[in-house]
């Protein structure tokens, strides 16, 4: 079984009740087709369970696979440098299908981002980094593809694309 | 000893080869990595080797643990490393499944005799076939350090082979 090397800290991106003792943690790529399966179920899995759960989003970018993949993930991440994390997040996975950067320069100005800082950031080394240690702690957690979930630091390999699969570790 | 020996036996009844094991040297062998040109593994000898047996290009789990290792590269190849992967498929298969999937590195083909390096490393699947799902890490003098048999329908990831690599090159972690 493989465990979360990376261990959560107030820099990860997190939602919900951080006090719940259930942390669900996901490796995700914003454009992997199969997280955007999971997208409205952990949507929905914090809708109902939202103070029972904390939810943690970790970059996962298979960048040979998806093209659009890491500057998805460095958008979301300049959107939390001015608080809006979740907005871009949800904004990327719903529109997952029509990734592009002038796409995206368009959700960050829906989301009333300060454009000339999110160009800036977008763009900047320090976000690039940031991606690329939540790609390697994936790597070295025993990430095998996207989605990966991790709760409470163990790999957690039952979950099949459906929403009973999440529900069950409101169980564990 | 004994034990060992009966296993031996038994699985050499049963026709079960056994995976090769940390400490063992790593059999040499030479296969077509493009349409024209082959690649020793006594070439890369002075670095260390992650051979990658996978049963099959295009199948879903073997395509997503490429896509992975293809993202891992940048780490293997700090750690000192080149991946090689192998299957059962031809050159031309790897060519056209390497360029589908922007692989980094190089697909070996165990066509003919199909097999034949699989077997030597104990991880051939008679009844499928194919290679099973098997990682060594090789080191520099060419012996085997690490080796993992993974069940054919589970994607093992790159953690084993990046924690084997830190371990040769006694990088805390």
């Amino acid at each position: 079984m493989a465990h979360l090397k990376i261990p959560v800290t107030k820099n990860d991106h997190a939602i919900g009740n951080p006090s719940s003792g259930r942390i669900l943690v996901e490796y995700g790529d914003y454009q992997c087709s199969h997280c955007g399966v999971a997208f409205p179920l952990i949507r929905k899995l914090l809708r109902q369970h939202g103070d029972d759960i904390c939810f943690v989003f970790r970059n996962f970018p298979l960048q040979e696979s998806h093209p659009a993949a890491v500057i998805a993930a460095l958008a979301a991440e300049a959107a939390a440098l001015q608080g809006k994390f979740w907005y871009m997040h949800d904004e990327l996975y719903e529109n997952q299908a029509e990734l592009s950067a002038d796409n995206i320069l368009g959700y960050a100005a829906a989301l009333q981002l300060d454009m000339p800082k999110f160009s800036h950031d977008w763009q900047s080394q320090q976000l690039l980094e940031r991606v690329e240690k939540d790609l390697e702690g994936g790597l070295r957690s025993g990430v095998n593809g996207t989605p990966t979930f991790f709760l409470n630091g163990e790999r957690y390999d039952d979950y099949d694309e459906t929403y009973q699969s999440l529900a069950m570790l409101m169980e564990a | 000893m004994i034990c060992f020996n009966w296993i031996q036996q038994f699985t050499s009844l049963m026709k079960i080869d056994m995976i090769l094991t940390a400490h063992t040297s790593a059999p040499d062998f030479e296969l077509f990595a493009t349409p024209d040109k082959k690649v020793k593994l006594s070439s890369f000898r002075g670095k260390k080797v992650i051979l990658s047996f996978y049963p099959a290009d295009w199948s879903p789990v073997c395509s997503d643990q490429l896509a992975v290792y293809n993202e891992t590269l940048k780490y293997f190849q700090a750690a000192g490393a080149q991946l090689l992967g192998i299957s059962v498929d031809s050159k031309w298969s790897h060519r056209a499944f390497s360029e589908d999937r922007h692989l980094h590195f190089p697909l070996l083909a165990d066509f003919e005799p199909k097999g034949a390096v699989a077997k030597q490393y104990g991880v051939y699947d008679e009844q499928r076939g194919a290679a099973q799902r098997a990682l060594f890490v090789i080191d520099e003098k060419g012996i085997i350090q690490w080796s993992y048999l993974s069940p054919n329908d589970v994607n093992p990831g790159a953690d084993g082979i990046l924690e084997a690599l830190d371990t040769l090159n006694n990088v805390n972690c």
